[in-house]
C-alpha cells in the first residue's frame, strides 16, 4: 500500500492541503483528515464514470473515438453565431486558460459558475474594493468570526476547525479567545455552536446590513426592531463589531441569492469599511466550488474581467446581466454551448435548462448528470486533483498545486488535453 | 396549505450524495425533500416523510417534506439545490446576472396523488428530451 501525504482537497473552496491518502493497485482505499464532502469524493470518483465519448444521433446516444468527438464539437462551435463556454469551477486553471483561447478564437462568451454564486460579490468588489486578508491571518488573528447567510458546517466543513472558531491560531489560540456571531434565516447547524445567533427575516440583509452601519456610526436607531431584530442586538452586535481587535465577516450565498443581490454585498462591504475606522476588519466570501475562486483569476489574467466575458466583439465586453449566463440563455439568444465541469441542467431556473436543452450541447465531464444525458456531444474527462495534476485557487485567492495520486481510466484524458485537442483542430493546425 | 419564503441552499446530504452519483437513490432521496418547521408540518396536519406539492408561480414540484434539523423557521421551507427545487424558480436576474434562488414566496399542500419524479422522469417531462 502506498501512503501519499498533503493531497489538497478538490470538493469546496477550502481546498484542505494535509489530507492523506492510501492507494493500492491504482485504487484509493483509505482517505484520512477529510470532512464528509471530501471523503464521499476520494471514495465514489471511480464510481457512475462515463468511459467512452460519445455522440447522438437522433435520438440515441452511439459510441466514438474521441477525435470524432473532437471533430464533431468543433464543427457545432464553428457553426455558431452566438456560441457559450460555461463551467470551469470543477477543473484547473490550466484547463481554462486553454477555454479563454477558444472563445476568443470562436467569439463567444465564457462565463464560470461564479454567474449564479458569488457573481454579485464580484460586482460589489468592484464597485467598492474590499478590505481582505488570506485565511492565515484569520485564523492567527481574528477574534471576531461573524459567518452571514453561510453555513459552513455543511457547505465548508473543516473551515470553523482550520480557519475561525476551532483553530489554534499564533495570536489566538482557543474557541473561548474568539466570539462566533451567526446571522441567518434558519437556526443552522453552525448558527448551533455561535456565541450569539441573530435570526433574519428572509430578503432583509440590505436592512439589517444598513441598520448596523447606522448604529456603527453612532447613529441611533429609531424603531424597535429592523429586519425581525431587536434594535438592542443590533446594538450589542455593532459594539462588538467596534472593539475586537481583528474581525472576519465571512458572507455565503444566503447574501448574493437573496434579492438584493449585489447591493447586499455592497452594504456588507461598507458596513467593513466603516468598522475599519475603529479597529482592523476583513471580508471574505465563502466559495463553494473547489477552483470557482481561480477562475474568476484566470479570467482577469487574460481579459481584465472576472466572468461572463463576451467576446463576440472581436475583444473582450463584459456586462453581468447582458453578458452574464443566466441573461443570455433566458433571453434564447445562444446557438450552442460548450459546457466543462459543469451541470447547467441541474441548477439554472427550468425554463432556462429548458431553453439550454433545445441548443447543441458539448459536454466534458467525469461523470454521468442531467447535461451528459441531454448533450450532442459528450467527452469523458478525468478528475483533476486525483487523476491530473493541476492549480487551483482556495476561496482566499491562495493558488494551491493538485496532485494526481492515480492513473485514469484508460483513454481518459483530462479537461485540459481535451480543450488543446479542440482549440489545435478550430485553429486548423 | 400553508404559504412559506422558499429558501433553496446547499446542504451536507447533498454534496455527499452529489458525488455517489446525481441519478444514485442516495441523491434523490436527500435531495428531493423541503425541510419545514415542526410548526409548519403541524399546520399541514402531515407527519415528516409524507409527500407534498410546493408551488411558486414558475412552477410546481412533489417533494418529501422533512422535519428540519436547523430549526426554528416557521413559515420558510428550504430546498437543498437540485432539479427539484429549480422547478420552482423565475429565470428572470433583474439584470443582476444572478437568477434569485431564494426567498421566493410558495404554496405548500398535501398531495393525494402524485409521486416524487426521479431525474430521468424530470428530464422528460420538463425538459423535454430523453
Amino acid at each position: 500500500m502506498k501512503t501519499i501525504n498533503n493531497v489538497v482537497c478538490s470538493f469546496c473552496g477550502c481546498l484542505c492541503d494535509d489530507i492523506e491518502v492510501n492507494i493500492e493497485n491504482n485504487k484509493i482505499v483509505n482517505v484520512k483528515n477529510t470532512c464528509s464532502l471530501g471523503l464521499s469524493k476520494f471514495l465514489n470518483y471511480d464510481k457512475h464514470r462515463i468511459l467512452k465519448p460519445r455522440i447522438r444521433k437522433s435520438k440515441e446516444f452511439v459510441n466514438v473515438s474521441l477525435e470524432e468527438a473532437i471533430d464533431e464539437c468543433v464543427k457545432i462551435l464553428s457553426n455558431a453565431s452566438y456560441p457559450i463556454i460555461y463551467g470551469w469551477s470543477n477543473t484547473s486553471n490550466e484547463a481554462l486558460r486553454i477555454g479563454m483561447e477558444i472563445a476568443e478564437l470562436i467569439g463567444g462568451v465564457i462565463d464560470n459558475t461564479t454567474s449564479v454564486c458569488h457573481g454579485p460579490t464580484i460586482i460589489g468588489v468592484q464597485d467598492i474594493g474590499e478590505s481582505t486578508s488570506t485565511l492565515g491571518q484569520v485564523k492567527n488573528r481574528a477574534d471576531l468570526i461573524i459567518y452571514w447567510g453561510s453555513n459552513p458546517l455543511h457547505a465548508h466543513p473543516r473551515h470553523l476547525s482550520r480557519y475561525t472558531a476551532l483553530s489554534k491560531g499564533r495570536f489566538v489560540k482557543t474557541r473561548k479567545e474568539r466570539k462566533i456571531v451567526v446571522v441567518d434565516v434558519r437556526k443552522t447547524a453552525t448558527a448551533s455552536i455561535a456565541d450569539i445567533f441573530i435570526q433574519i427575516k428572509p430578503n432583509s440583509d440590505y436592512e439589517l446590513l444598513s441598520a448596523l452601519r447606522y448604529a456603527v456610526n453612532n447613529g441611533e436607531i429609531e424603531q424597535n426592531e429592523v429586519a425581525g431584530v431587536p434594535v438592542e442586538k443590533i446594538e450589542e452586535l455593532a459594539e462588538m463589531m467596534i472593539s475586537c481587535k481583528f474581525g472576519a465577516l465571512m458572507f455565503g450565498l444566503g447574501l448574493t441569492m437573496s434579492p438584493g443581490k449585489h447591493r447586499n454585498i455592497e452594504a456588507a462591504i461598507a458596513l467593513v469599511t466603516d468598522l475599519n475606522k475603529y479597529t482592523k476588519f476583513v471580508i471574505l466570501p465563502m466559495r463553494g466550488h473547489y477552483n470557482v475562486t481561480g477562475a474568476n483569476n484566470v479570467t482577469c489574467w487574460t481579459t481584465g474581467y472576472p466572468f461572463a466575458v463576451d467576446f463576440s466583439k472581436g475583444y473582450p465586453y463584459y456586462n453581468p446581466g447582458e453578458t452574464t449566463i443566466a441573461d443570455i440563455i433566458a433571453r434564447g439568444e445562444c446557438d450552442a454551448a460548450l459546457i466543462v465541469a459543469s451541470d447547467p441542467i441541474s441548477h439554472l431556473p427550468i425554463e432556462s435548462a429548458r431553453k439550454l436543452s433545445k441548443i447543441p450541447i458539448v459536454t466534458i465531464d467525469p461523470h454521468e448528470t442531467p447535461t451528459t444525458k441531454i448533450s450532442k456531444v459528450v467527452i469523458p474527462s478525468s478528475y483533476v486533483g486525483i487523476e491530473y495534476e493541476g492549480t487551483a485557487y482556495r476561496m482566499d485567492g491562495v493558488p494551491l498545486r493538485l496532485k494526481k495520486i492515480v492513473d485514469p481510466p484508460d483513454g481518459i484524458i483530462s479537461d485540459e488535453e481535451i480543450l488543446k485537442m479542440i482549440l489545435s483542430k478550430l485553429r486548423g493546425d | 396549505m400553508i404559504k412559506v419564503i422558499l429558501i433553496t441552499g446547499r446542504s451536507l446530504d447533498q454534496g455527499t450524495s452529489k458525488s455517489i452519483g446525481k441519478f444514485s437513490k442516495e441523491y434523490m432521496e436527500k435531495l428531493a425533500i423541503c425541510e419545514l418547521d415542526p410548526e409548519d408540518l403541524k399546520s399541514l396536519g402531515i407527519e415528516s416523510g409524507q409527500n407534498v406539492k410546493i408551488k411558486t408561480k414558475y412552477g410546481e414540484v412533489i417533494v418529501k417534506a422533512i422535519e428540519s434539523k436547523q430549526a426554528p423557521h416557521k413559515g420558510i421551507a428550504f430546498m437543498p439545490y437540485s432539479m427539484w427545487a429549480n422547478l420552482l424558480l423565475g429565470s428572470s436576474t433583474n439584470s443582476s446576472g444572478m437568477p434569485t434562488f431564494k426567498g421566493i414566496e410558495a404554496d405548500i399542500e398535501i398531495v393525494k396523488e402524485g409521486k416524487i419524479m426521479d431525474l430521468n422522469e424530470l428530464l422528460e417531462e420538463k425538459i423535454g428530451v430523453i
